[in-house]
């Protein structure tokens, strides 16, 4: 029976969002979107300012702010929450940006300074709130790591303002946040006030942190800051689309946090948003199409390839060129020996050339086809001529400039080799007395 | 050339007076005087750490300067930012920015564009205008990290160009580039002084000075020389920019830093 219901108890608890008494949790869900959204949105800032570690010292310095205000005031409102958590914010903005100027202590350490400081501060105010302001504070523990479906629907519409207020001004400020974080003395020669613009960028980072204290926590706020940016990052290389996929991300972690806070009682919804954009982080860095790891390793790995077929292509090239015959039958065992290749890979490069027609098998060896040998001729003809050019244009010994044109003979394209042939006037021989094959030269050897 | 220009085109466009600019407690400009008069290609040149970036971004507002002033068409540079244009150095910015090409020319635009607004149709064709004009029309898409070294230095001229305006500060536009840029490059310079036109280069390279430019600015730590290069631009000027370190100046600069840190001078 037990496990019977168990498979459709997730469904059950989707459903209980379209119930009438799962208003409050649509409230909560709704507050986590805007919440992702808008810390995805001014993330984005925060990440290319460089300013990720800035703001995870900002979100801890907020904890103090948030136990001060209550012991003065004795009242949990988020709103004034949200006033005492800028205040102690900013002040430790305030601190590390000073600290550097005026000390020999660098930035770094004057984040991690500030970071513990107010936060270890902060943890003392709490201990100090439980023991003397009775039992029903442990709302407090939940800005540690954050609660969503604690949230009552006053604080959402607290929330929900805020969100909207923060994407408003971004939004409006767009164009001008933008190029002074590109290139603030550019923007400072249009007339940009550049500290009133970065004050009100600081401030919304401050506003993005502490609308998500109560729903993600101090500890992590600032992975729901970074982690959404840094994952848009990848996908994007504009700051227009990179905004709108973090938000995007943000949102989706607010989802699956808030709901997985409505499910199990006993379930911080912080970590849970920071595990659901850690993993979309994680998969952009792996799989986004330009930046990510695993479709560069591909095109590292086709190049790899490439070059050792062509490489293949111009060793057999070179010995029928030296034996002075042209239909030479390669064994497997000549191409091993000569690249140091392991068998299967051998395999696997020939396999591909006979595919491609550029070998023939043939009596269980192999031997250049006619396309096989134009391919060859090519990429000797690079490379001959890229070894006149080292020496004649740039008077490097004939006897330094086989490596480079080794590499080089891989790389060139058409164009570059008809510029390279018309400055060199069309040689016909390279620095070591071979010929470079030319069009005459590939017909007459055809013919004979 | 505008060599034996007439006597119009000698209104002065930027005067400078009395400039003394220093990072943190430590001086890098001295007593800094001299004038440009209008259209006039201008080096800057001096060895390196004479303050020839900071002179030009003092005298733009981008750093804070500690006394003197410096006026543009004769007034305080604020009030005629939108007849100034700035081409920075190209190291100054982080290249791997999400942006392209025609998007960071459309930067230049934004001071005619004011504030909240976003750039239009027109500002695009502008941008796109003087993307061509660089010869990078067909990099319009590009995001700006996949472009070569004289390519992003090209991009920054064309937002420069952007900016319509009537005198131009370029630091180390030639830092850097290749043959193409350059050439592109000083072809542009020699355009905008064709439309009599201001610019004020950073310059590193003294054996192109006498072919790129017609004015020029010596200066370590202190003006040494302003003219023409055909006057100013001799071996006892150079001499006294490069030759000789500034034994007493340095000294003296060295005394004034520890005299703040004590509290001695304010």
């Amino acid at each position: 029976m037990e496990l019977l219901t168990s498979n459709w108890w997730l469904f059950d608890e989707i459903g209980k969002y379209f119930l009438p008494e799962g208003s409050t949790r649509r409230w909560v869900m709704f507050g986590a979107i805007l919440l992702g959204i808008s810390s995805g949105v001014i993330g984005s800032f925060a990440l290319l300012r460089k300013q990720s570690l800035l703001s995870d010292a900002m979100a801890h310095a907020a904890l103090p702010g948030i136990c001060l205000i209550y012991m003065l005031t004795g009242v949990k409102d988020p709103l004034l929450f949200l006033v005492g958590a800028s205040i102690t914010g900013l002040l430790g903005a305030i601190i590390v940006s000073e600290i550097p100027r005026h000390t020999r202590i660098k930035s770094d350490t004057a984040i991690g300074l500030v970071l513990s400081v107010f936060f270890a501060f902060g943890i003392v105010l709490l201990t100090v709130i439980q023991k003397n302001f009775g039992g029903n504070q442990a709302g407090l523990d939940a800005f540690l790591f954050g609660k969503a479906a604690l949230l009552v629907r006053y604080d959402l519409y607290v929330i929900g303002t805020m969100c909207l207020l923060l994407i408003g001004i971004t939004l409006l400020f767009y164009k001008e946040f933008k190029l002074l974080t590109f290139d603030r003395g550019f923007a400072i020669t249009l007339g940009l006030p550049a500290k009133k613009l970065e004050l009100c960028m600081t401030l919304l980072i401050v506003l993005a942190v502490m609308v998500g204290l109560q729903a993600v926590g101090v500890v992590l706020m600032v992975a729901m800051l970074i982690f959404p940016a840094a994952a848009a990052r990848q996908w994007t290389d504009q700051l227009g689309r990179m905004i709108i996929i973090a938000a995007f991300v943000g949102g989706f972690a607010g989802v699956v946090g808030s709901f997985c806070s409505a499910i199990m009682s006993k379930v911080p919804t912080g970590p849970v948003m920071v595990v659901v954009c850690s993993t979309m982080l994680i998969f952009s860095m792996f799989f986004a199409p330009n930046r990510g790891l695993i479709p560069k390793w591909l095109r590292l790995r086709n190049n790899r390839q490439r070059i050792r077929r062509e490489n293949i292509l111009k060793s057999c090239y070179k010995t029928c060129e030296e034996r002075e015959n042209w239909k030479v039958i390669f064994t497997l065992k000549d191409f091993t020996t000569y690249f140091r290749f392991s068998n299967y890979a051998t395999r696997q490069l020939l396999h591909y050339l006979v595919k491609k027609q550029r070998l023939v098998s043939f009596n269980g060896g192999w031997q250049l086809t006619p396309q096989g040998l134009d391919k060859a001729e090519q990429i000797i003809r690079k490379h001959r001529l890229w070894e006149v050019y080292l020496t004649e244009k740039m008077d490097i010994a004939s006897d330094h400039v086989h490596r480079d044109a080794e590499d080089i003979e891989h790389a060139l394209d058409d164009k570059t080799v008809q510029q390279l042939e018309e400055e060199l006037q069309s040689p016909t021989q390279d620095p070591h007395g071979k010929s470079i094959p030319n069009v005459d030269f590939s017909r007459e050897r055809k013919t004979t | 050339m505008g060599r034996e220009s007439k006597k119009v085109d000698e209104e002065t466009v930027a005067d400078v007076h009395d400039l003394t600019v220093s990072y943190h407690i430590h001086p890098v400009l001295w007593d800094v005087d001299f004038q440009v008069p209008r259209g006039k290609l201008m080096a800057i040149v001096g060895p390196n750490g004479a303050g020839k970036s900071t002179l030009i971004k003092a005298m733009l507002g981008i750093i804070p300067s500690t006394t003197g002033w410096v006026k543009i068409f004769n007034e305080p540079y604020q009030k005629v930012r939108h007849r100034i244009g700035y081409v920075p150095q190209r190291g100054s910015v982080d290249w791997d920015f999400p942006t392209t090409a025609i998007d960071v020319v459309t930067m230049g635009r934004y001071g005619k564009i004011g504030w909240f607004r976003r750039p239009g149709k027109k500002d695009r064709e502008i941008s796109y205008t003087y993307l061509e004009k660089v010869g990078m029309q067909d990099f319009a898409q590009r995001q700006i990290s996949q472009l070569s070294g004289g390519q992003q230095q090209r991009v920054f001229l064309a937002r420069a160009l952007a900016q319509e305006a009537d005198i131009y500060f370029m630091d180390e536009p030639f830092a850097g580039v290749d043959v193409v840029t350059e050439k592109a490059i000083v072809n542009l310079l020699f355009e905008l002084r064709e439309q009599s036109k201001t610019v004020i280069v950073v310059h590193h390279d003294l054996q192109t000075v006498n072919e790129y430019f017609d004015w020029i600015l010596l200066l370590n730590m202190r003006k040494i020389a302003i003219g023409n290069v055909d006057d100013t631009f001799n071996e006892e000027n150079l001499r006294k920019t490069y030759g000789g370190k500034l034994a007493i100046l340095s000294k003296a600069a060295n005394a004034m830093t520890k005299g703040r840190v004590d509290g001695i001078i304010d």
